[in-house]
């Protein structure tokens, strides 16, 4: 299993007027933000990230607009500082929302950059994005998905061709000189990864080889991650533990106490997560007609990710630290119960082999995090590693 | 009467209802919701012909995609096929967007033009907007905003069946794909609307908060051989609110000026 630390960098000195107002995101005004002590924290930030090298964690930076809750507004950005700050961590990119990027080949053209830039330790994921991403974005929510395919498929296509400039006259985007350099020193492309919570997306992955990740939900990651098992024996190859990943808060310590107060610290992302105004959370045509029709039903609420053993929603604004390790969000206490909690659930799921780590959130501060990396990377990481190491066959199906 | 026509390659389901002068229903984006009262008034006194537009009801997408345009060469083919003429057109709301990208297409087969409280234009500066942000709003809110009676817009969703919330879901994301960026309007229709050489009633709810009469104002200036009437207690869906108003008033309308 590899291991990939992220931080959503949070402004969190602004969550309390967040909660007050209603809404963390989109409605937020931005005098909430004080620039001066966002200077010190995204500098705080990336030095932890930096950190990660040197320790032998992976990397995943990942971006939001609009919003408290993470101020990385833009992936390649990040990613540029710290593959300049690291030697060894891979580095993910988890990901560019590219149905809310009006200039795929630009997305190519960046993406190849840190490639060539980080000598080949990108990985590049080509993500739906939230649902209130639409609003800072104003893209429209009702053709999302045929927006991202075609986004997808362009960006492969601008990364791999060698021969161009080729033209593309899509139903949204139009080009007539794609050549883009550089182009990206992993040939073809770099490893792509996929997010989501459903089968559909499981099976879509599968078709394409591309990495699957999901975000703290124990109940949506077993029927995906089957999907993809099954859509991969059907078209010929067999799905290693590598082609999945699955992210969760972990907060680990000398003792019980100590891990479960930093995951607690940190699991404060999950409960501000969310929390945004009405009409951003649903946009029409952003969720399946199914759950829309679902939604309605139960009068207007929504079912979050964080789901309990028996698929219950469990409420993420109010969960305790309990619920949350209950549910497979967070991992949290001594290094032997972390690595336990990992591998009983990774288990549960037939395997994953890469654990997306929120080694920082909130108000877990910068003392607690350099502990919270340190220690998990003596103490945990090397037997992960020895855990659903990667198979042969799907990194060659993966092309 | 409910037909599936084939138009222009596509599958359109339409509501017809009465005898007479033609008179097309172009709804709103809420739907076409044949069983309330609106329709069967309209009915006592014309052929009331009223599609649900592509995306809304069991009328296909075109080719997947939103786009306002096709709705109005798909409606003037529509009208082709009927052999309309003589007809009165009425659009609500986003329909009444579309009535009015046919109109500056072709006023042939139409000798008057109803629109109702109408999306579909920008006539204010780019810091400004005439079309209040519907997606914008908590569901209470945008109900302050719409109706003069809120309570009358109020739909308890948990107690219809599947069949109907799967219309409702299927009806809110087409309209989103119409109408998302730019919202709500076509940048290059007021430079046309000099084209709609009909007499246009703009039928217009005096508490209407979505656009506001002072919006009607505008359009009204625009096209040339427009009125602007208000319908009291009313807000953005005159033709729900105060159905027999909104059919009295229309009528008196169309009977004139032939």
């Amino acid at each position: 299993m590899r291991v990939w630390y992220f931080s959503e960098m949070a402004y969190h000195p602004a969550w309390e007027e967040g909660l007050h107002c209603g809404s963390l995101r989109v409605v937020l005004p931005n005098s909430n933000y004080d620039p001066q002590i966002g200077h010190q924290l995204l500098n705080r930030y990336l030095d932890e990230f930096a950190l990660c090298d040197e320790v032998g964690l992976d990397i995943m930076v990942n971006e939001h607009h609009s919003t408290s809750t993470c101020l990385t507004i833009s992936v390649p950005m990040a990613l540029a500082i710290i593959a300049r700050e690291t030697k060894r961590s891979r580095l993910l990119s988890l990901g560019t929302p590219i149905a809310n990027r009006p200039d795929p080949v630009r997305v190519a053209e960046e993406m190849a950059w840190l490639d060539v830039l980080s000598g080949g330790r990108l990985e590049m994921g080509l993500v739906k994005g939230a649902p209130y991403e639409i609003a800072p974005a104003n893209s429209n929510p009702a053709n999302l998905m045929r927006r991202y395919w075609e986004a997808h498929d362009l960006i492969l296509k601008a990364m791999s061709t060698t021969n161009g400039p080729f033209s593309w006259e899509g139903e949204f985007f139009h080009y007539r000189n794609v050549n883009i350099w550089p182009r990206p020193l992993q040939q073809p492309t770099p490893p792509v990864w996929m997010t989501g919570l459903s089968v559909d997306t499981g099976r879509m992955a599968a078709e394409r080889g591309h990495v699957v990740g999901t975000l703290l939900s124990l109940s949506a990651a077993g029927p995906m991650f089957e999907a993809y098992r099954q859509r991969a024996r059907e078209l010929g190859w067999i799905a290693g533990p590598d082609r999945f990943a699955y992210a969760a808060v972990v907060g680990v310590g000398a003792t019980r106490e100590e891990g479960r107060r930093r995951a607690n610290l940190a699991a404060d992302y999950v409960r501000t997560s969310p929390v945004v105004a009405e009409p951003f959370t649903n946009p029409p045509g952003y969720n399946s007609l199914a759950a829309n029709v679902a939604m309605l039903k139960a009068g207007g609420r929504r079912g979050g990710f964080v789901r309990d053993r028996n698929g219950n929603p469990v409420d993420q604004t109010t969960a305790t630290i309990e619920q949350l390790i209950e549910s497979g969000t967070c991992f949290a206490g001594t290094p032997d119960d972390v690595y336990d909690q990992i591998k009983a659930l990774s288990d549960s799921v037939g395997g994953f082999g890469n654990l997306l780590m929120f080694g920082q959130g909130g108000f877990l501060d910068h003392a607690d995090t350099v502990a919270n990396i340190t220690l998990f990377a003596k103490e945990v990481l090397p037997r992960l590693r020895v855990l659903n190491p990667e198979l042969k066959t799907s990194a060659v199906a993966a092309e | 009467m409910i037909k599936t026509l084939s138009i222009a390659g596509t599958s359109l389901e339409v509501v017809e209802r009465g005898q007479g002068r033609p008179l097309v229903f172009l709804h709103a984006g809420e739907g076409l919701e044949p069983e309330r009262p609106w329709l069967d008034l309209l009915a006592r006194r014309y052929r009331v012909i009223a599609p649900w537009h592509p995306g809304w009801g069991n009328s296909a997408l075109l080719d997947g995609m939103g786009v306002v345009d096709d709705l109005a060469y798909l409606y003037l083919d529509l009208a082709a096929e009927l052999g309309l003429d003589d007809a009165v057109l009425v659009g609500a709301c986003f329909g009444g967007w579309v009535a009015a990208e046919i109109m500056v297409r072709s006023t042939a087969r139409f000798s008057h033009l109803v629109l109702v409280d109408p999306l579909g234009v920008k006539f204010v500066g780019r810091d400004e907007r005439d079309i209040t942000d519907m997606h914008a709003l908590p569901r209470a809110e945008y109900l302050k905003l719409a109706w003069a009676d809120p309570a009358k817009g109020e739909v308890d969703f948990t107690r219809l069946p599947d069949s109907e919330l799967a219309a409702i879901v299927r009806g809110r994301e087409a309209f989103a794909l119409y109408g998302w960026k730019p919202y709500m309007h076509n940048p290059r229709l007021k430079r046309w609307l000099h084209r709609i050489d009909r007499p246009t009633l703009l039928l217009w709810g005096a508490e209407d908060r979505i656009v506001t009469p002072v919006y009607g104002e505008n359009w009204r200036r625009a096209i040339s051989n427009a009125r602007l009437e208000l319908v009291a207690n009313a807000g953005h869906f005159p033709h729900w609110e105060q159905p027999e108003a909104f059919v009295d008033r229309l009528t008196a309308f169309a009977a004139g000026n032939r």
